[in-house]
C-alpha cells in the first residue's frame, strides 16, 4: 500500500536516559520518509530539537507524547502509517499502549517496522526469556515478582548479589544491585514505583558486556553493523560506561558466536529496522546471557551510526516503508549497497559526561543505573589516543589520562572497587602511585589490554617529565631520541598542553603549548586528516566525515585553499546548560551557510547530534574544540571566517586564544567577547553607561565578606572560584549559613577569590534573545520566567511574549539593551538577563552568543534568530521584521525537564545553580492552556484527589493561598503540614493535618502517606534558598521523587499549574499543529 | 626499533618501523579490511607470495593462541600449520597482549616463524594507493639493506599451489562406512576439513596435480588457494574428467575458479581483489543476501561459461562474479569463504548443501 502521511512520535524533553540521539534518529527517520514524497506529521514537544524545525516534518504537534495526545493527533490528521522505533522508550511505550487499547485498529493505523507483538516480547521480560529459551539462546536468569515479598524470596532462591530491573523503563530506572536483604528491601520498594513488574536476577559483576547493532528487512536479510565492547565490566549500565568500537579483546571465534547469535535472535524476534543486542560475555569460559534486546534506536545505535559511518536510523525508516538492505545505497559511497557491513580503519571510544557536582547530597558512586547527562565520541588510530582525546572533550577540566590537577583520594583500593564517577582518573592515580596493570585488573575487572594502553600512556607521560625542554624553540638542539618520544607522545594522544606540562612542570603558563606547537612543527610533527568512509579505504567516500589524527602521514582531503569555508564550532557534550538547543543553532548556521553557497565546516563531538550528522554540512570534523585542534583544522582550512557564536558557552571561551593567533572570529570582535565575559570588565562598562546591576564584589578573605554583607544585606549569592565539593554557587540568608557554605564548599583565599552579590528577592527575571549588526539590534524577543529570580535561567518556566510585564519595564529592557549592544559593538546573537522589581531594572549578566531560549522565541515568533545572525555574520543583507513579538495572538510557555528520579539523594529544589536536563516548548492560545500542556509534557501528571502542601515561608503560603482555594473548590482533599495547616484554616481553606518525619510521635505521618501512594501530588516550598541535606523538607521532597508522585518546589510555578488544571481539563487542550498558529 | 620502508613498483615509499623478524622479502602487496582475525589471516595459505596490508589499525590485541594441532593432524586455532604471508604491514601491535586463549604475542609468533613485519605505517594512505593502482609488487625493505639488493617478485608467475598444497595423500576418516569426499588440496584452509568431518564424511586430501580417476569417492571438494589459477591445468584437466561422472562438485575461492575454468570459462586478476569480512553477496536463486568472508585476487568471468552454467552469487558492491552452479549436474561453487575463519558465518550451511547430496 502506499501511504500518503505517516505519523512519527518523538521523546518528548531530553532527560537522563534518553537524551539529544533521538532527536538526530527522529530527523533521518523523516528525512527517509519526506524523500518518498510521503506527507510527515510530528509530535515532540520539545521544541529546541532539529527535528521540529521548519523543513523537516511537513506538521509539528508541540504536545505530551502520551497516548491521550496522540489518539488526538492521529484522529485530526487520520495518517495510515505510525513509526515507533524513533522516540526512543517515550515513544515505543507510548505505542505500545495505543496498541493495546486498540487506538490504531480504530483509526487504521498501521505499525511501520517492527511489529508491536515484536516489540512487546522484548519488552517484557518473562515473555522475552521464553521467546529465547525457544531458540536455545541463554538469557539471564531472572525472576519476574510483583510484590516485595516475591522478591525476597527470589533473591534467597538466587543467591546474593543480586540486581533488581523495573520492567518498561529506560536507562536502567529503578535498577541497582543489592548484596543482601536489607538493600534489596530499601531498592524494591523504589523499582515498584516505577513499574508494576520488577525483575530479580542473578548479578554477573566482572563479565564483559558486549553489544551488536543488528539490522533485519522484510526479506529476512541481516547485518550487524558493529559490535562495541565496554571498557567497564559488567555491573557498570552500558550508558555510564566507556565504550570502545569495535570490540578490541575478543577473538574472531567469540566475535563470530555473538554475531552469529544476534542475527538468530534478530530475525526469530522478527524485528524489520533495527536493534540492539547486549550481552554478558565471560571470557574464561566464553559463556554468555543476553542481557536485553532494544528493539528500536537507541544511544547505542546513534553511537554506532557515528562510529561506522552506516546511518541506521535513516535505513531503519526506509526498511519500515518495506524496501529491502540490497535495494538501498550506502549513503558514503553512494555507489555500494546498504546491505554489508562497516569495516573501521580507527578506534571510537565513547565517554559520558556527568554533572554530579551540580547537585547536593548526590551518591556520586556509578553502576546499573544511569546517571550521566550526555557523552562524547573521540577517534583515533590507536586506542591511547582516542581515550586521552575523550578525556579532553568530557569538558571538566581534564587534559587527558595523565598532566591533569592532582586528584586527592584517600583510599585508592576503595575507590577502584566502588567507581565512581572519577573512575577513569583514578586508574590514572593508581598507576602513577605504582599500582600495577595486574593489581587494578583485580580490583576493577577492566581488561587488561586496557589497563596497560593506559599503562603506556603513564610511561611516556613519565618519561617526557625527564627530558630536559629544548634550548632552541625549533628544537634544534634535539636528538632523534627527542624527537621519537615527542612523535609517540603524540601519537598516544598527549595534547601540546599535557607535553607542555611534562616539559616545564610548575613553570609553565599560558605560552608553552604554543612553544610546543611550534616545537612540534618544526620537527614535522601534524596531524593529519583522516577519512571515515564505511569500508577502510575499500572503496571512494563521496562525503566529508573526518577527524584529525597522528597515525598517518597523509591527508585524505586535498583543500581548496579558496577561502570559501566557513567553520561553526559546535557546543561538544550535552550537559547541564548546554544541550540540544545549541545543536539547532549550529544546525541553522551550517544551513544558511550552504544556502548562501559558501562551504560549510563543522567541528563536533558529540555522538547524540544532528549537527555532527555528515549530511549537514561540506566538511564535518568529529574532533577537539580546543584551541590545539581548532587551530590545526583552521590552518588546513584557511576558512574565510569561523563562527562562534551559535555553539554555547565552549567556543566563546575559545575566542580570545583564537583572536591572537589571528583566526577570523565572524562577528562581534573577540575583545568585545571579552569584555562580556569578564566580570570586571562588563560592570565598569555598565558603570560608564549608566546602567544597573546587582552590587557584588570579589573577595578573598571572610572579613572582606562580612564587610560588605553588612553594606548590601543578606541573601547574598555567593561564587566561589575554586569548588571543593557541592554546587558551585549558593544563596545565603544569614551569616552562619554563609560560613557554613564557605567553610564546607569553598576555600577561600587570595588565590581563590569569592565573588559575593547582592540578591534580589521577589523579582521578576527577564530575559532578552536578540540579534544585532554592528552594534544595531535587528530582531529581539523578550520573555519572562514565571518563578521569581533565584532560578536559574535554565530551570525556570519562561513565557513567550511576557504577559505579565509594565510597558514601561519593556520599553527600558528595550533601551538598555541597544546601548549594551552598541557599545559591544555586537554583530551577531546576543542574550541579557535582566532583573525587574517595580520600575528597577538591573542587567544580570550579558552573552555575546546565542542562549538557550534561542530556538524557543525563533519557533514560537516563527523568525529565524540564528538564520538572522549567520546572514549578518557573513555580512549578507537582512531585513529588520515587520512582526512584533507583542502582535502574537498566541502563547509560547518553555518549561524544564529534571531527572531528579536518576540522581539519588540529591535534593530535588530549583536553585541558582542549573539542575534541569531537558525542557519542551508549547504554545496554546493563552497561557493557562500553554502551562497546562507544558507541564504535562514534562512529565506532570493532574492529581487525582490528595494533594500535600508544605507552603514555606509566611509569604509563600500567601502566595499559594488562592491555589489553595482553587483546589478546595476544585473538590481535592488538603494534606498541609503545621504552618500550612494553620495558615489554611485561619483562611478558612480546610485540609487534613500530617506530620513532619521529625514529628516522630505523630501521626498521620507525611511519609508514610507517600509510601502507601495516598498522595497524587506534592506542594513542598523550601523555606529559604539553601537546601539542607537532612532536614524534613528533603525528606519529604526525595520520597516524592523516588515513589513517582509529582512534585512542586516552587510558590509560583505551583500556583500557575494549581491554576491551570482546575480551570481547564485535559479535554480542552486545543490539537492544533504548529503550522496552524 | 629500527627503521624500514616499504617500497613499490610504481615508485612509493612508505616509511614504519620493523618488528617481527628483521629481513627483507618481496611479494604482491595486498590490503585486507577484517577487523579481527589475523592468527586465521596469517596461516592461510591463499596469502602465500604475498605482503599483506591490515586497514584496521590495531593488531595483536588477544595474542596468538597455542600452534599445537589435534589427534588428525589439523591445527587446534588457526588455519594451517605456519604463516603464509611473506611480510605483515600494520600501523600498531600489541606487544603486550590479553586472552585467556594467547600463548604468545604476535610479534613473537613473527620472530619464531622467520616472517618481517612493519608498523607504523600510513596504512590508510597505502590502502588506497592499492585501490586506486590495483595490488603492487612490493618489497619490504630493512634499514641497513639496499633496496635494489632486492629484487620485485610476482607470486602468481610462480605455481604457488604446488607450493602449498599436501605432496601425498592424507586420509581424514569420518565414521565407518560414511560417504567419501576427495578434497583437492590446492592450499586448503583447515577449516573447510573441519566443516567436512563435522558433517560426518571421510575426507580424502589429495595434492593439487592427483590423478583422481583411481580414486574411490562419492563427491569431490575443491579448495581455496594462492595465486593464479591458470598455472593448475593439471587440476582443470582432472576436475574436467571427473565432471563427466554425475557425483557432486563444489568449489571454494581458487575452487570456484577451477570449476569455472574446468567448465570452459575464463578467469581475470582483478583490480585489487576482495579481502576481508563484510562483503556482501547475492544468491541468484532465491535473492537471498549475505555477508560474506573473502580473500581473492581473480575472478571468474560468467558471462565466458557455456550455457549450462549459471552463475549462482554475485558480488553486491562490483557485480563480480561469486559462485556458479550447473544447471542440471550437482557442481556448484562460492568464491567466498562458507568455511569463515575468520569471518562471518552466514553461509556455512553450503556445507550442508554439499554434503545433503552426496
Amino acid at each position: 500500500m502506499k501511504m500518503n502521511k505517516i505519523l512519527v512520535l518523538g521523546s518528548g524533553a531530553l532527560k537522563i536516559g534518553e537524551a539529544g540521539e533521538f532527536d538526530y534518529s527522529g530527523s533521518q527517520a523523516l528525512k527517509a520518509i519526506r524523500e518518498e514524497g510521503i506527507s510527515t506529521v510530528l509530535i515532540n514537544p520539545n521544541i529546541a530539537t532539529v527535528q521540529t524545525s521548519e523543513g523537516v516534518a511537513d506538521t509539528v504537534y508541540f504536545l505530551p507524547v502520551t497516548p491521550f495526545f496522540v489518539e488526538q493527533v492521529i484522529k485530526k490528521e487520520r495518517p495510515e502509517g505510525i513509526l515507533l522505533a524513533f522516540g526512543g522508550q517515550t515513544a515505543l511505550n507510548c505505542g505500545v499502549e495505543l496498541f493495546r487499547n486498540g487506538v490504531f485498529e480504530k483509526y487504521g493505523v498501521k505499525v511501520l517496522g517492527t511489529p508491536v507483538q515484536a516489540i512487546i516480547e522484548t519488552e517484557d521480560r518473562d515473555l522475552f526469556v521464553r521467546k529465547l529459551n525457544q531458540i536455545h539462546i541463554k538469557t539471564i536468569q531472572s525472576v519476574a515478582v510483583n510484590s516485595l515479598e516475591e522478591a525476597k524470596n527470589a533473591a534467597a532462591h538466587l543467591g546474593y548479589p543480586v540486581i533488581l530491573r523495573a520492567a518498561y523503563a529506560l536507562g536502567g530506572l529503578g535498577s541497582g544491585f543489592c548484596d543482601n536483604q536489607d538493600e534489596l528491601v530499601a531498592l524494591a520498594e523504589k523499582s515498584f514505583a516505577f513499574a508494576t513488574q520488577v525483575l530479580v536476577e542473578k548479578s554477573l559483576k566482572g563479565w564483559k558486556e558486549i553489544e551488536y547493532e543488528v539490522v533485519r528487512d522484510k526479506y529476512d536479510n541481516c547485518i550487524t553493523v558493529c559490535n562495541m565492547e565496554n571498557f567497564d565490566p559488567l555491573g557498570i549500565h552500558t550508558g555510564e560506561s566507556i565504550v570502545v568500537a569495535p570490540t578490541q579483546t575478543l577473538n574472531n571465534k567469540e566475535c563470530q558466536h555473538l554475531r552469529e547469535m544476534a542475527i538468530k535472535i534478530i530475525r526469530h524476534i522478527g524485528i524489520v529496522g533495527e536493534c540492539n543486542i547486549q550481552y554478558a560475555f565471560d571470557v574464561a569460559s566464553e559463556d554468555y546471557r543476553v542481557i536485553e534486546v532494544n528493539a528500536r534506536l537507541s544511544r547505542s545505535s546513534a553511537l554506532a551510526s557515528k562510529a561506522t559511518g552506516y546511518p541506521l536510523a535513516f535505513v531503519a525508516a526506509k526498511l519500515a516503508l518495506g524496501y529491502g538492505l540490497h535495494e538501498l545505497k550506502n549513503s558514503v559511497t553512494r555507489t555500494t549497497p546498504a546491505f554489508f557491513e562497516p569495516a573501521l580503519d580507527y578506534v571510537v571510544c565513547k565517554i559520558p559526561r556527568w554533572d554530579l557536582g551540580k547537585f547536593h547530597g548526590i551518591a556520586k558512586e556509578i553502576g546499573s543505573s544511569m546517571k550521566s547527562v550526555g557523552e562524547v565520541m573521540a577517534i583515533g588510530r590507536t586506542f591511547e589516543e582516542t581515550i586521552q582525546k575523550g578525556l579532553r572533550m568530557i569538558g571538566q577540566g581534564m587534559h587527558g589520562f595523565v598532566e591533569n590537577r592532582e586528584l586527592v583520594i584517600e583510599d585508592i583500593d576503595k575507590a577502584l572497587r566502588e567507581p565512581t564517577d572519577m573512575r577513569i582518573f583514578v586508574i590514572s592515580k593508581a598507576m602513577q602511585a605504582g599500582y600495577t596493570v595486574e593489581q587494578i585488573y583485580r580490583l576493577t575487572s577492566i581488561d587488561r589490554w586496557f589497563l596497560q594502553k593506559l599503562m603506556d600512556i603513564v610511561e611516556t607521560g613519565a618519561k617526557l617529565e625527564k627530558l630536559f625542554p629544548p634550548a632552541h624553540p625549533d628544537g634544534k638542539d634535539w636528538g632523534e631520541n627527542e624527537r621519537d618520544l615527542l612523535y609517540l607522545a603524540k601519537r598516544q594522544g598527549f595534547s601540546d598542553f599535557q607535553i607542555a606540562r611534562a616539559l616545564w612542570k610548575k613553570k609553565m603558563n599560558q605560552e608553552s603549548p604554543l612553544l610546543v606547537r611550534r616545537l612540534r612543527k618544526s620537527l614535522g610533527i601534524v596531524p593529519v586528516v583522516k577519512q571515515i568512509d564505511t569500508l577502510a579505504a575499500e572503496y571512494p567516500a563521496k562525503t566529508n566525515y573526518l577527524y584529525l589524527t597522528y597515525g598517518g602521514r597523509e591527508h585524505d582531503v586535498a583543500y581548496e585553499k579558496d577561502g570559501r569555508s566557513i567553520v561553526v564550532l559546535g557546543s561538544g557534550a550535552y550537559r547541564i546548560g548546554s544541550s540540544v538547543e545549541f545543536d539547532w543553532c549550529g544546525v541553522q548556521a551550517l544551513l544558511t551557510i550552504r544556502k548562501e553557497g559558501w562551504r560549510s565546516v563543522m567541528i563536533n563531538y558529540n555522538p547524540e547530534t544532528v549537527s555532527t550528522d555528515y549530511d549537514m554540512c561540506d566538511r564535518l570534523y568529529f574532533d577537539e574544540l580546543t584551541n590545539e585542534r581548532v587551530m590545526d583544522i583552521v590552518e588546513l582550512e584557511t576558512p574565510e571566517g569561523v563562527i562562534l557564536s551559535t555553539g554555547g558557552q565552549i567556543p566563546n571561551n575559545l575566542a580570545v586564544a583564537l583572536d591572537k593567533q589571528h583566526v577570523p572570529i565572524l562577528g562581534t570582535p573577540a575583545r568585545y567577547i571579552d569584555n562580556a565575559e569578564d566580570r570586571h570588565k562588563f560592570s565598569a562598562m555598565l558603570d560608564r553607561i549608566g546602567v544597573d546591576q546587582p552590587r557584588w564584589k570579589e573577595l578573598s578573605s571572610l572579613r572582606d565578606i562580612e564587610a560588605f554583607v553588612n553594606e548590601v544585606g543578606f541573601p547574598v549569592l555567593v561564587r566561589p572560584s575554586y569548588v571543593l565539593s557541592g554546587a558551585a554557587m549558593n544563596v545565603c540568608s544569614n551569616f552562619e549559613e554563609m560560613e557554613r557554605f564557605l567553610k564546607l564548599a569553598a576555600n577561600v583565599s587570595k588565590q581563590h577569590p569569592v565573588v559575593v552579590s547582592q540578591f534580589i528577592e521577589h523579582a521578576k527575571e527577564v530575559e532578552m534573545d536578540a540579534v544585532a549588526r554592528d552594534g544595531e539590534v535587528i530582531a529581539y524577543a523578550i520573555s519572562e520566567h514565571v518563578e521569581f529570580a533565584g532560578v536559574h535561567s535554565g530551570d525556570a518556566t519562561i513565557q513567550f511574549p511576557p504577559q505579565k510585564l509594565y510597558v514601561e519595564t519593556v520599553r527600558r529592557i528595550k533601551r538598555i539593551s541597544r546601548q549594551i549592544a552598541r557599545e559591544l559593538h555586537i554583530s551577531g546573537p546576543f542574550n541579557i538577563q535582566y532583573l525587574a522589581k517595580g520600575n528597577e531594572i538591573k542587567v544580570i549578566e550579558c552573552n555575546l552568543r546565542a542562549s538557550r531560549s534561542f530556538p524557543f522565541v525563533s519557533k514560537v515568533l516563527k523568525i529565524n534568530f540564528i538564520e538572522m545572525a549567520t546572514r549578518i555574520m557573513l555580512d549578507l543583507p537582512v531585513e529588520r521584521p515587520e512582526k512584533n513579538e507583542f502582535d502574537l495572538d498566541y502563547v509560547g510557555i518553555k518549561a524544564s525537564q529534571f531527572s531528579f528520579n536518576r540522581l539519588q539523594k540529591a535534593d530535588p529544589v530549583l536553585g541558582v545553580d542549573m539542575a534541569s536536563t531537558g525542557e519542551v516548548g508549547c504554545i496554546a492560545e493563552d497561557t493557562l492552556e500553554a502551562i497546562l500542556i507544558s507541564m504535562l509534557a514534562v512529565g506532570y501528571r493532574i492529581p487525582h484527589r490528595h494533594i500535600l502542601l508544605s507552603t514555606g515561608t509566611p509569604r509563600q503560603k500567601v502566595d499559594m493561598l488562592n491555589a489553595a482555594s482553587l483546589l478546595h473548590e476544585k473538590g481535592y482533599e488538603l494534606y498541609a503540614t503545621g504552618g500550612t495547616y494553620r495558615f489554611l484554616k485561619e483562611n478558612g481553606i480546610p485540609s487534613h493535618r500530617v506530620y513532619w518525619p521529625s514529628e516522630t510521635e505523630k501521626h498521620p505521618q507525611a511519609l508514610e502517606m507517600l509510601h502507601r501512594k495516598e498522595i497524587d501530588l506534592v506542594v513542598n516550598i523550601p523555606r529559604n534558598l539553601t537546601s539542607g541535606e537532612l532536614d524534613n523538607g528533603y525528606k519529604i521532597r526525595r520520597a516524592a521523587i523516588d515513589l513517582n508522585i509529582p512534585l512542586l518546589t516552587n510558590a509560583r510555578l505551583a500556583d500557575a499549574f494549581i491554576t491551570a488544571f482546575c480551570s481547564l481539563s485535559v479535554e480542552d487542550i486545543q490539537i492544533r499543529s504548529w503550522q496552524e498558529y | 626499533m629500527s627503521k624500514a620502508h616499504i617500497v613499490l613498483e610504481d615508485g612509493s615509499v612508505f616509511e614504519g618501523r620493523s618488528f617481527g623478524c628483521k629481513k627483507s622479502v618481496s611479494g604482491e602487496v595486498v590490503f585486507n579490511t577484517a577487523m579481527m582475525g589475523y592468527p586465521e589471516s596469517l596461516t592461510d595459505p591463499s596469502y602465500a607470495g604475498q605482503i599483506l596490508v591490515m586497514t584496521y589499525p590495531l593488531v595483536g590485541n588477544y595474542g596468538v593462541p597455542e600452534r599445537a594441532a589435534g589427534e588428525d593432524g589439523l591445527s587446534l586455532y588457526m588455519e594451517s600449520e605456519k604463516i603464509h604471508v611473506n611480510a605483515l604491514v600494520v600501523f600498531d601491535h600489541s606487544p603486550v597482549y590479553s586472552h585467556w586463549n594467547a600463548r604468545e604475542s604476535l610479534e613473537q609468533w613473527l620472530i619464531s616463524e622467520n616472517i618481517p613485519g612493519i608498523y607504523d605505517v600510513d596504512t590508510r594512505a597505502l590502502t588506497k594507493l592499492l585501490r586506486e593502482k590495483g595490488s603492487l609488487k612490493g618489497k619490504l625493505v630493512m634499514e641497513g639493506d639496499s633496496p635494489g639488493d632486492i629484487p620485485f617478485e610476482d607470486p602468481n608467475l610462480v605455481n604457488q599451489v604446488d607450493r602449498v598444497s599436501c605432496k601425498d595423500i592424507i586420509t581424514y576418516r569420518g565414521d565407518p562406512g560414511t560417504k567419501k569426499v576427495v578434497l583437492i588440496d590446492c592450499g586448503v584452509k583447515h577449516n573447510i576439513i573441519r566443516c567436512l568431518l563435522q558433517r560426518g564424511v571421510t575426507v580424502i586430501r589429495v595434492p593439487w596435480d592427483q590423478d583422481l580417476t583411481a580414486l574411490e569417492y562419492d563427491g569431490i571438494f575443491i579448495s581455496n588457494g594462492p595465486g593464479d589459477p591458470n598455472m593448475c591445468g593439471a587440476t582443470i584437466r582432472n576436475l574436467r574428467k571427473a565432471m563427466e561422472q554425475d557425483k557432486p562438485v563444489c568449489g571454494i575461492c581458487m575452487g570456484n575458479q577451477l570449476l569455472g575454468l574446468a567448465a570452459g570459462g575464463n578467469v581475470y586478476k582483478m583490480k585489487y581483489g576482495h579481502r576481508g569480512h563484510n562483503q556482501p553477496v547475492r544468491d541468484e536463486d532465491t535473492g537471498e543476501c549475505h555477508i560474506t568472508s573473502q580473500n581473492h585476487g581473480y575472478a571468474l568471468d560468467p558471462s565466458s561459461l557455456g550455457k549450462d552454467w549459471l552463475p549462482l552469487y554475485t558480488n553486491l558492491n562490483d557485480g563480480t562474479n561469486e559462485g556458479i552452479r550447473h544447471r542440471s549436474k550437482p557442481f556448484f561453487s562460492s568464491q567466498f569463504h562458507p568455511e569463515a575463519a575468520s569471518g562471518p558465518t552466514d553461509t556455512v550451511p553450503i556445507f550442508d548443501k554439499f554434503t545433503d547430496i552426496l
